[in-house]
């Protein structure tokens, strides 16, 4: 239950009494509060700074360490308050938290002192309000990523037990792991470097002979820039070949862009081994020796911010495109325009429009060179409204490319906000499991209030047979098991279970039972025993039975309830209940000291069996309860495992 | 029991003057602010203690600090304590209930007079808002058809995960056994007469009237 409505309990319970003439069976005993308090304010001491609030504020969220009675060993005798050595600025939004149901982060502060304050006070930092929650989600990702990257930078250790294959890819990836990575990384880049410099000499004219017209070097020293080329290109087969064999999924290393690149910048050469010198194909053949350009794209293994330019290019594409688009249009404007002005002039180097294109584009640049000017008068005016309107046209989508650039620089920073979906699911799956948490409190606490009723029924006679310290002793710690709040909701839950004359159930033994419904009519509910036990016996005991371990608790109520389930039938919650709810096992195993009586039972035995067998209750083992107690009943240790 | 209505902001005129717009009727809704009569007047009004209504303003203010609830804001507190279930058509009819004088909205003093009558009054008092809670056309008649749609709410509200398995005409059969207790002359229709004294003959429900005594 959200304690944030608890004010209006009272109201729910008041309304209840809209229920009153439907029912047909009688309502359960309402739950008093056995020591009522007035509202008081209490004075919390952070630090020296003083907070003053209403025991009832903090008392709604009982699973937190200001809500329980965790915040008794804090309590200061003499100054009759709360002291808390903590920091009292963010105390301010936990106060806050409980004044208003919300819990705000404050951007001022530190992510690691607010997650610490918040653990101590046994708050889970999910509430969050959605105002807040991305700029903590933010800062947290922030600050994990900044110790992972501390940590790699110490982390110098090779994993162990990683195969051959595994250190070969993880030397390529990343050079600084080992020397060998290291040197094998300068080596390739020291042989593309060499590559690329020798197709740029090949073509530099070299000295010649004086009666031959110059020839570029690669005529000149073929075979010396042959093998220089043949080297090159083992290096880089040798490279490819192994980071294939290392690459963990062969497929999708053989369609990455690099692998691509690295094909393509040694296909030539050996294309051009196995083509003979034909004439034919000799043209095809040079052309194909541009591609050897490439090789210069493989500096982008050795360049991260070569990377990035290039996934900036990808990802502004449709600012390009329209950079592009734009351009082209007013390029065809102008070149037509500027076609048929010049069209009357003579000797005019206009000669049609895709001519006047290069006129265009080399004015709009701003270049100018001067190759084609126009002679005529409106030649001259449209020749510098192009030139004009070329500045404009180019200047406007330059910052939109740049922006997006420095957008998509900071998502690549920021890579994992596309995790931010699942973060956003794990969350609400969260505080979705801590609502659910307070029906299956109910499923749960429908035993331990069965436990109370039964006890509150058997006081009369007991105090008649034990002292009534004893007595007292039981009652408190009985009802200190529950806090006020969820004991009034389970019996506001209650009276309507008895008005429809139905059950709550959990998930599990609903489908079991909607199962089993098609198969068999249920006999209509009275208070035979008969009948609830064969009902009751298919739906649970067949799962109980899996978890069947003996508890010593379990005989408490096997005396309690003589006529209804054996123990493995009760086990299973018992079970359960155990797990979470420890302080309860003494004030169990004092039932023990009690039950032991079997005189006083017997006589009474006809009033508690009424009173538990009328609802044949299935145990409440919901999954959840199990894995997420934070958000669950108010139990002791809980507010352990959430301070956790 | 006239409660002053402070501080509509004049863009309520002009909703009323332009065509009705949504963004312009919540700006209304969140101008408004309510404030309740003095706590004098309450406590003749009610039965409640100085004490008592000072608690149970704290309360109310704290969750709507405009100092009214709407419908919908009542739907989703009322939905709260129902987790398993729709609770939303029973809060409509309760809300209805409370809000006596069928503004669209429940102030203070509604609520706490409300409350005073479930809590503070006589069998007779609680009886009488519990058939203003059925009667949902305030006609004085509780017919079939409005029991139906009641008893469907408070049924909604248990969910689907019950045991025994909620059936189609589990609601209606509730329905039938209710008019057979209450409908003394057969005539199809329940009224306030027969309702209360086929209610006082019965034990069980005589009890349950007391059972919320002591909440607040």
């Amino acid at each position: 239950m959200a304690a944030g409505v608890a004010a209006w309990l009272p109201f729910a319970r008041a309304a209840a009494i809209g229920w009153m003439p439907v029912a047909n069976l009688p309502m359960p005993v309402a739950p008093t509060e056995k020591n009522k308090r007035q509202d008081e304010l209490i004075i919390l001491n952070v630090s020296g700074r003083r907070f003053q609030t209403w025991r009832n504020t903090l008392d709604r969220y009982p699973d937190t360490l200001l809500g329980s009675s965790e915040k008794e060993f804090f309590y200061n005798e003499e100054t009759k308050e709360y002291f808390f050595d903590r920091d009292p600025d963010v105390f301010r939004s936990v106060l806050n938290f409980y004044r208003t149901g919300k819990l705000h982060y404050p951007r001022y502060e530190c992510i690691s002192s607010y997650d610490e304050e918040l653990a101590f006070f046994g708050i889970i930092p999910e509430i969050i309000g959605d105002c807040c929650y991305e700029e903590y989600k933010d800062r947290k990702r922030e600050n994990a990523e900044r110790l992972m990257d501390d940590q790699e930078d110490n982390k110098d250790s090779k994993l162990p037990n990683m195969t051959f294959r595994e250190t070969m890819w993880r030397a390529f990836e990343n050079p600084h792991t080992s020397t060998m990575a290291l040197v094998f990384y300068y080596v390739t880049g020291f042989f593309i470097a060499i590559s690329v410099i020798t197709n740029v000499v090949e073509t530099v004219p070299c000295g010649s002979a004086p009666n031959q017209k110059e020839v570029p070097c690669g005529e000149r020293y073929t075979v010396a820039f042959f093998c220089m080329d043949t080297a090159c290109v083992m290096i880089f087969t040798v490279e490819y070949l192994m980071r294939l064999f290392a690459a963990p999924s062969r497929y999708r290393f053989m369609r990455s862009v690099m692998s691509i690149i690295d094909v393509v910048a040694i296909l030539p050469y050996y294309i051009g081994l196995v083509m003979t010198d034909n004439e034919d194909v000799s043209g095809a053949f040079v052309t194909l020796r541009v591609f050897r350009v490439f090789r210069i794209f493989k500096f982008s293994r050795h360049s991260q911010g070569l990377r990035i330019l290039g996934y900036t290019l990808k990802s502004c594409a449709s600012e390009l495109g329209f950079l592009l688009f734009s351009l082209t249009m007013a390029i065809i404007i102008f070149a037509t325009v500027m076609f048929y002005a010049e069209k009357g002039s003579s000797s005019s180097k206009f000669t049609s429009i895709p001519a006047s294109f290069w006129y265009t584009i080399v004015t709009m640049t701003t270049l100018g060179y001067g190759d084609m000017v126009p002679k005529t008068i409106a030649g001259k005016i449209f020749g510098s409204i192009c030139s004009l309107s070329g500045v404009l046209v180019i200047a406007l989508p330059v910052p939109v490319i740049v922006s997006n650039f420095s957008r998509i620089y900071h998502q690549n920073q920021r890579a994992d906000k596309r995790r931010a979906q699942k973060v956003q699911k794990a969350r609400l799956a969260r505080i979705r499991i801590s609502k659910t948490g307070s029906s299956s409190a109910f499923l749960h606490s429908k035993r331990n209030g069965l436990f109370n009723e039964a006890l509150e029924l058997t006081q009369l006679p007991y105090k008649m047979n034990f002292s009534d310290q004893s007595s007292i002793e039981e009652e408190q710690r009985l009802s200190k098991s529950t806090s006020l709040l969820e004991s009034q909701h389970h019996h506001l839950l209650h009276c309507l279970e008895k008005t429809t004359n139905h059950e709550f159930v959990d998930e599990q033994c609903y489908q079991q039972s909607y199962l089993e419904a098609g198969l068999q009519t249920y006999p209509s509910r009275s208070p035979s025993l008969s009948s609830q036990d064969g009902v009751t016996g298919t739906c649970c005991t067949r799962r109980s039975k899996k978890r069947h371990t003996p508890l010593p608790n379990a005989s408490a109520q096997a005396h309690m309830h003589p006529l209804t389930h054996p123990h493995a039938h009760q086990q299973g919650l018992q079970e359960l209940s155990t797990i979470h709810i420890q302080p309860l096992s003494t004030s169990r195993s004092s039932l023990n000291m009690r039950v032991d009586e079997p005189a006083p039972l017997n006589c009474q035995s006809g009033q508690i069996t009424t009173a538990i067998i009328s609802i044949p209750t299935p145990p409440a083992t919901t999954p959840e309860g199990d894995a997420h107690p934070p958000a669950g009943p108010a139990h002791q240790n809980v507010v352990k495992v959430s301070a956790l | 029991m006239d409660a002053k209505r402070v501080e509509t902001i004049s863009a309520r005129v002009d909703a009323a003057v332009s065509s009705p717009d949504s963004v312009e009727d919540e700006l209304e809704l969140s101008a408004v602010r309510h404030r309740p009569e003095g706590l004098e007047q309450l406590e003749a009004q009610t039965r409640f203690s100085r004490k008592e209504l000072q608690i149970l303003y704290r309360g109310f203010k704290n969750e709507c600090p405009s100092g009214v609830v709407n419908e919908d804001t009542f739907k989703d507190i009322y939905a709260q304590f129902f987790p398993q279930g729709d609770a939303s058509t029973y809060a409509h009819f309760l809300f209805n209930a409370f809000d006596t004088d069928h503004n669209g909205s429940v102030s203070f003093e509604d609520f706490v007079m409300g409350l005073s009558i479930l809590l503070r009054g006589t069998v007779q008092e609680k009886l009488n808002w519990a058939f203003n809670l059925y009667d949902i056309n305030k006609d004085g008649y509780i017919t079939k058809e409005e029991m139906l749609d009641i008893m469907k709410a408070i049924y909604d509200m248990m969910g689907k995960c019950t045991y025994p398995v909620l059936k189609e005409e589990t609601p209606r059969q509730h329905v039938e056994i209710f008019f057979q207790k209450m409908d003394k002359n057969k005539d199809g229709v329940v009224t306030i007469d027969e309702f209360i004294d086929c209610c006082q003959n019965d034990e069980n429900i005589m009890r349950s009237m007391h059972l919320f005594e002591n909440v607040i």
